[in-house]
């Protein structure tokens, strides 16, 4: 499999067109993260991002929320063009990302945390509701719920990480690296948590390393190899076919 | 998956502050002050020879006023440092232009105005010049500082944390270099004296008298009347500490405390970060514009040569003695350390030169000594003499190692 051409397993996609990457390239001054990426995200899926690391996933995702400015290509969100926008206008749009590293905010309060997810929305029957339903999600939150996000274990970090995006009711969840550093049986319970979530109606992104917990939850998955698209398909055959775990997947 | 859960918890506390926290200070504020101006106005000039000396030696009023100029400085610098984490080392430029506002608008410096114009104001009259009053004089050089903190930071905050306080730094020793050498504009070194008398009020009663007690209102206030300037102060001062625990509870509080806690997440949260760190820096220097209108106020004048590194280096240590973010702590560190540099070392040094035939000069190792103070409580005591409730907690509690966790299989 030495050819540059995306390889394609069959797939039919259903839902609507929400997230629209065409030809993307950034670049951190003159290395090149991310060379002519394409892929897209249909309304109700939950696709998934996957590569070694340094290939480039989480350029990918911060470029997507506005933090890094690509130095070509387009991002368009339900028909928008958001490539070049600044973060909060990105949020404001609907889409949420639970940052890599979780970086919740460590002195303040799982309380405060979540109240900050919600920043920009004004509603605040609706930001009860989505309280919560992050709460319900997350029973592990309800406990801590004064404690200092700092002082907890790297799990709990997590689910808040996860929570905090909720919060900002996002049409559009991106995840990265929400398996990073924990434990097998926390990192089944998170990816069951974002099957749930996708059933509550929220469409997903999420970028991983561990391709096999990734590829278990996911409809759709892009492999991304050194910032460029290597293959992509319908995530549980990608799953099965032993070549390609074998090839791409370090499985 | 029915959670039952207290209200409390799914609309979600506004602040960990308990309010009763604040009101309890609020009222040691108040309790404070008034006692303090009792003391000035009416205990210490009935006082007999010894206890006089005792108070023009070690708690001197003129002192005590200064004290509330840090105070109010102090508050605004920790909105910029201690709320929003950005770290200015160049905030006696809004004290120097908060300073020079009054100097200009009320007082006879500029000539061309003549008859002089007056609104409301308590100065002489029939003088030329620009005389308004006092607390619009406040408003307007509070707002000019604002505007100069937006003009600053625009280019600046761009710039991350160690950058950023060069450039802060830089323009901390422009502005006061701009202000000794534009001559025409600020009379250079010669400064701008005397100012305008204040009142509490353009009108009313000159006083109202309670038994003995003669509280001034529209009688003019000046130089030599400390106590009842120093009312004035403090309302000033509580006026600054209100308007930062207010915003602090707020939307763009918690904005603040999400940039120093992760910029990045901040972003991520939708919290605009340009916007929201040129608005720290605005409202500080809304602050440092009040502190600069009342130290020229409380010195009657304006010089060029006062507004030294050193008040920013000695504001930022207020803040770090008295425990950065928390309003409080900052007002007790600033009310200490003021003490400490304008009254405690000088008249420590008399006492200890006297008492034993030396001749050291204490006040030329005021740094050297805070620079120790410093040391040591970064050693022992990192979070400040009154720290934030959130640092403290979480400075002292441990985390939970993932071993921990792993351990139960616990989630």
């Amino acid at each position: 499999m030495t050819s540059t051409a995306p390889e394609s397993t069959e797939h039919a996609r259903n839902g609507e067109l929400m997230l629209d990457v065409n030809d993307l390239a950034v670049y951190y001054g003159n290395i090149a993260a991310v060379k002519g990426l394409s892929l897209t995200v249909h309304k109700g899926e939950i696709v998934t991002l996957i590569g070694s690391n340094g290939a480039g996933k989480s350029t990918t995702l911060r470029t997507v929320s506005g933090l890094l400015k690509p130095k070509s290509g387009t991002i368009d969100f339900n028909g928008q063009r958001i490539s070049g926008r600044e973060g909060h206008e990105v949020v404001q749009l609907g889409i949420c990302q639970s940052p890599e590293g979780r970086r919740i905010f460590p002195r303040m309060t799982v309380s405060e945390n979540l109240d900050l997810g919600a920043f920009l929305r004004r509603d605040t029957d609706g930001i009860a509701a989505d309280r919560a339903r992050v709460l319900e999600l997350f029973p592990r939150l309800a406990d801590r719920i004064n404690q200092k996000a700092g002082t907890m274990s790297g799990g709990e970090q997590q689910m808040l990480a996860v929570g905090r995006a909720l919060m900002g009711s996002p049409q559009l969840l991106l995840l990265d690296e929400p398996s990073m550093g924990l434990a097998p049986v926390l990192v089944d319970l998170i990816f069951d948590t974002i099957e749930t979530i996708r059933e509550q109606g929220t469409t997903i992104l999420v970028v991983e390393q561990n391709a096999l917990a990734a590829l278990r939850v996911a409809d759709y998955a892009y492999v991304l190899e050194s910032g460029v698209l290597k293959m992509q398909g319908d995530a549980k055959k990608m799953a099965e076919n032993d070549d390609i775990v074998k090839a791409y997947l370090g499985g | 998956m029915a959670v039952s859960t207290p209200d409390t918890i799914v609309k979600g506390a506004k602040t960990d502050i308990p309010p009763s926290v604040n009101r309890r200070w609020a009222l040691g504020f108040l309790v404070a002050a008034i006692v303090t101006y009792v003391f000035y106005a009416f205990v210490v000039p009935n006082l007999g020879g010894a206890g006089k000396t005792f108070v023009a030696t070690w708690i001197p009023a003129v002192a005590t006023n200064e004290a509330l100029v840090w105070v109010i400085c102090a508050v605004g610098l920790n909105i910029v440092v201690g709320y929003a984490g950005l770290l200015d080392l160049g905030f006696v430029a809004f004290w120097a232009i908060g300073g020079y506002t009054a100097g200009w608008i009320m007082s006879t410096f500029i000539q061309a105005v003549n008859p002089g114009f007056y609104l409301l104001s308590a100065a002489y009259p029939d003088q030329p010049g620009i005389h308004l009053n006092w607390w619009l004089v406040l408003i307007i050089a509070a707002c000019l500082c604002a505007f100069a903190g937006v003009l600053i930071g625009a280019p600046t905050l761009r710039l991350k944390s160690d950058y950023l306080a060069l450039v802060t730094l830089a323009f901390g020793e422009i502005i006061p270099q701009v202000f000794l050498n534009a001559d025409r504009f600020t009379n250079g070194a010669r400064g701008i004296a005397p100012l305008d008398n204040v009142s509490a009020l353009p009108f009313g009663p000159s006083a109202i008298a309670i038994g003995d007690v003669k509280i001034p209102i529209s009688q003019p206030l000046g130089p030599f009347d400390t106590s009842a300037k120093f009312l004035l102060f403090s309302i000033v001062a509580a006026f600054a500490i209100f308007v930062s625990l207010r915003i602090r509870e707020g939307r763009l509080g918690r904005a603040w405390l999400a940039i120093r806690e992760d910029e990045l997440a901040a972003s991520m949260m939708g919290v605009p970060l340009m916007r929201t760190k040129l608005a720290a820096y605005a409202v500080g220097a809304f602050m440092g514009g009040l502190g600069g209108v009342v130290y020229a106020v409380h010195t009657n004048s304006v010089f060029p040569d006062r507004f030294t590194f050193s008040i920013s280096i000695l504001l930022l240590a207020m803040i770090v003695l008295g425990g950065m973010g928390n309003v409080w702590g900052v007002m007790i560190g600033a009310l200490g350390l003021a003490w400490f540099n304008s009254t405690g070392l000088p008249q420590f040094g008399f006492w200890f030169n006297g008492q034993f035939g030396t001749e050291i000069n204490f006040p030329s190792y005021s740094f050297l000594i805070l620079g120790a103070i410093l040391v040591l409580m970064m050693l022992f005591r990192r979070e400040g003499l009154f720290p934030e409730t959130r640092t403290r907690q979480i400075l002292r509690e441990a985390e939970r190692s993932d071993a921990e966790e792993l351990d139960g299989g616990e989630v």
